[in-house]
């Protein structure tokens, strides 16, 4: 009957971590404010106990699911009996308390890490950043234990079998999408912390950016594979073939991407060259409140959604508040103590700086459309002017003509130098890149179906030209080396992050606008023997048949695929009844492949034992996520740069980051 | 001091934008009272979905219960919703179609895929008739009774909770008077 109390360990242990928040947001803070070491010296050991009683939590809460313990609340309501062992374990965040608790989980996690590879920092600045994420974490604890304990108990009527996990969850992309973003949204205090505790301490020189630098990067890389997930997810399990739908839910993640964005270009000017210094402050604050906000807009359920969590008023009560002491507190922080005058290193219009301005202010311009576009429809409801909704209409009318402008300039930003350049250079540099980028769009789609598509060419424009700039700036750096090894050796991780990063968003797009533009798709009513032609493919129908999975029963149809007369694939779509919630699911048959996908949904049972099936020809569409994946890897590889340990040897040493000759060729 | 009060803005919009959030809290954005409520049925003459020759008016919706569902093939929340209307059509519950801003061609693939509950889908290719009813977007319900006043107006997605716990007891409650 041990396994009976497993669910009060983790209750206490969320208690304890509340506990230790609370002494690592306030003694390290006063410490460093009354210059007391020993204190300050509270910071770490409280992270790493706050880690572990959390980590003992969510341990419980997980044993819990394992072990079918419905007098839990959130276990009978998420769980069953019949569930497959992996998708219990991950059922701990298929809902909102054991996701408010992976979300806390991650903040301590994040808080630890803080603490173990920033030693280097100077104490007090330390000590003031874990105070401030303590700080954080307070608010979300308490948000735990007040209003969505994952622990509650229904006693003393224990229901016999859980409801079941939502069948929509019940999928590997789901086990891995939310942790993802979690890490990616959490991983923006970090940088959110470094900026209030420079603020706090007024030491709003070029060293924070530094520290917080490798930060940004890790928790933009999570965000990036988090929202590429999501969109993987909803393509393959809602058995439309769509892999964004401007959902409020997922623009709910892209708003801090985009604020990330900007935030990790404006730390590489402050860094460099000393200016834009409030200016980041302020991203890195909206960059973490927008995070924030995606957790309450989600959490609240003050936006409908096809995601339609369950939602709460208390909840979205408590979360306001919290949005509000956080970012208002900040924010007024930063209205107090940003730097009053700013020191501006001038720069010419023809400059790195500029254009790295200007890729600040297309990102800001994108996030503020996605947020209006997102809480348009909540305002005019609150000002009593009706209800609308805004779809994709409005949103791909805007970023088209946004993400090409970004693109252009995207171009030209890594070949342009800091501070002042001729502008025939730079013409000079990248004349062949523009001209190929142009030809080469202009004549592809001919290729590909032979009638030509301005919204085709240009997509492929804006990429290849993103693309060619990039490999006439890698050609040029290797060109003056010695050797092509000592050419690479030279450019340093940072310089290949940037190239990879920009590379992705480049096979991003090129994905969007093939996909886009040439997908192919027919819904038709096939009885057995019946055959569809689709993009070269023939769809033949060979059998329907019914099966008992674990947890639902299927009817499967059976089709062969076939190419020239050769078959290519055995398709087996499924349409599934999960018992225990009597809910219909579409499982999808796909055949991925790097240029396209065949992609087969069952719909209706119709007369006659024959079903409406939904094909469809999705050319490009891996290169989506793909793209998504290398910006992760360069934000990732850009952290390896030797730069920032030697760094933050040197910051130690109390000098203020200067860029040196050998920086000229870093991001 | 200039400068200063320039450093407020960030804070104004936020509190601004937090002031918006407080009053999402207490609003229900699917049960919107429509302004409608209580009036007649617009007057409308349109073709139906399965017969671009033939034409339909208000009079369609007098005589009895109908509950009228605004969708189309665009609306991906409305696939979702269709189990639900199938399964009101179960129940007995007469349902009329307006398929909004669509073409034939992809209503009637939809129709063929998701099933059809509707005894008639009346054609709106311009949404001159979702203009005319207040529709912001699909899906949207509403229940007219017997001499075509609009009863109920539901605002998005019918759960299959929904079904069970608003749209039949209200069907029910204008048929018995």
């Amino acid at each position: 009957m041990l396994s009976k109390i497993i669910p009060e360990i983790g209750h206490y242990a969320v208690i304890l971590a509340l506990l230790m928040a609370v002494v690592q947001a306030t003694v390290p803070l006063a410490g460093a404010a009354t210059r007391r070491p020993l204190w300050m010296a509270f910071a770490r050991p409280m992270a790493a106990g706050q880690f572990l009683f959390l980590l003992v939590a969510f341990a419980c809460l997980m044993a819990s699911f394992l072990l079918d313990e419905f007098s839990v609340a959130y276990v009978a309501s998420n769980s069953n009996s019949m569930l497959p062992w992996y998708y219990k374990a991950s059922a701990v965040w298929g809902s909102h308390e054991g996701s408010v608790l992976l979300w806390s989980l991650m903040l301590g996690g994040w808080s630890f890490a803080v603490s173990l590879f920033s030693g280097r920092l100077p104490r007090d600045m330390l000590a003031r950043v874990l105070s401030v994420m303590g700080m954080v974490c307070v608010g979300f604890l308490l948000f735990i234990l007040l209003t969505s304990n994952p622990f509650r108990r229904l006693l003393p009527d224990i229901p016999a079998d859980g409801a079941d996990l939502n069948p929509l969850l019940q999928d590997f992309g789901l086990i891995i999408h939310p942790p993802m973003l979690y890490m990616g949204y959490v991983g923006f205090s970090v940088v959110f912390a470094f900026a209030i505790a420079a603020l706090i301490g007024g030491r709003l020189d070029a060293a924070w950016t530094r520290w917080a630098r490798p930060w940004t990067n890790v928790a933009w890389a999570f965000l990036t594979v988090g929202i590429a997930l999501g969109s993987w997810w909803a393509y393959y399990e809602l058995g439309w073939g769509g892999w964004w739908f401007w959902d409020p839910v997922e623009n709910a993640s892209l708003l801090p991407w985009l604020a990330g964005t900007a935030l990790m270009h404006s730390l590489a000017v402050t860094e460099k060259r000393g200016s834009f210094k409030s200016w980041t402050v302020l991203l890195a604050i909206t960059t973490f409140s927008l995070s924030l906000l995606g957790t309450f807009l989600v959490r609240s359920g003050v936006l409908t959604s096809v995601h339609a969590f369950a939602n709460d008023p208390a909840r979205g009560t408590f979360i306001l508040v919290l949005l509000g002491l956080t970012v208002g507190g900040s924010l007024l922080l930063f209205a107090l103590r940003a730097p009053r005058v700013n020191h501006t290193v001038g720069f010419g219009w023809l400059s790195r700086d500029a254009l790295l301005l200007i890729n600040n202010i297309v990102l800001v311009i994108m996030t503020v459309t996605v947020l209006l576009g997102t809480l348009y429809p909540l305002i005019l409801d609150a000002l009593e002017l009706g209800k609308i909704s805004v779809g994709p209409p409005y949103f791909n009318a805007l970023f088209v003509p946004l993400t090409t402008l970004l693109c252009i300039f995207m171009g030209l930003g890594p070949l342009a130098r800091w501070k002042q350049m001729a502008g025939r250079e730079l013409f000079r540099r990248l004349l062949w890149s523009a001209l190929a980028s142009l030809a080469i769009a202009a004549v592809a789609p001919l290729l590909y179906d032979g009638e030509w598509n301005l919204w085709v060419s240009l997509g492929l424009a804006i990429a290849l030209w993103v693309v060619l700039a990039l490999v006439r700036d890698v050609f040029d750096k290797l060109r003056n080396a010695t050797s092509l090894a000592a050419g690479f050796k030279r450019l340093s991780p940072a310089y290949w992050g940037m190239v990879l990063g920009h590379l992705g968003l480049a096979v991003t797009i090129v994905g969007v606008t093939v996909v886009s533009h040439y997908n192919v798709e027919r819904t038709v009513r096939m009885a057995v023997g019946d055959s569809v032609e689709l993009a070269g493919y023939t769809f033949v129908m060979r059998d329907f048949s019914e099966r008992r999975g674990p947890n639902y029963i299927a009817d499967t149809a059976t089709i062969e695929v076939l190419r020239a007369g050769e078959r290519v694939e055995i398709m087996r779509p499924e349409k599934r009844l999960y018992l225990a919630r009597n809910m219909p699911m579409t499982d999808v048959a796909l055949r991925p492949g790097l240029f396209s996908d065949l992609y087969v949904a069952m719909g209706e049972r119709l007369g006659d034992g024959d079903w409406a099936l939904r094909i469809q020809y999705k050319p490009f569409v891996r290169w989506l996520w793909l793209g998504a994946l290398l910006m992760a890897c360069g934000g990732i590889l850009a952290v390896a740069d030797r730069r920032y340990r030697r760094a933050s040897r040197r910051a130690r040493q109390g000098s203020a980051a200067k860029a040196n000759g050998l920086e000229e060729v870093h991001a | 001091m200039k400068r200063r009060l320039l450093l407020l803005i960030p804070l104004a919009i936020f509190v601004l934008l937090a002031v918006f959030l407080y009053q999402g809290l207490s609003l229900n954005p699917s049960a919107r009272e429509s302004a409608l409520l209580a009036r007649e049925f617009p007057d409308f003459e349109l073709s139906t979905l399965a017969d671009p020759e033939a034409r339909v008016d208000e009079s369609l919706l007098e005589g009895q219960v109908s509950v009228v569902n605004v969708w189309g093939e665009w609306c991906p929340t409305c696939k979702q919703e269709m189990p639900q209307l199938l399964a009101l059509a179960d129940h007995g519950v007469r349902l009329i179609g307006i398929d909004y801003k669509d073409t034939r061609a992809k209503a009637r693939e939809f129709l063929t895929t998701y099933g059809n509950p509707f005894e008639v889908n009346i054609f709106d290719p311009d949404g001159t008739l979702g203009f005319d009813l207040g529709v912001y977007g699909a899906p949207e319900t509403f229940i007219v009774d017997a001499e075509g006043v609009i009863r109920y107006h539901h605002t998005g997605y019918i759960t299959p909770e929904d079904v069970e716990r608003v749209i039949l007891p209200e069907v029910r409650k204008w048929r018995s008077q």
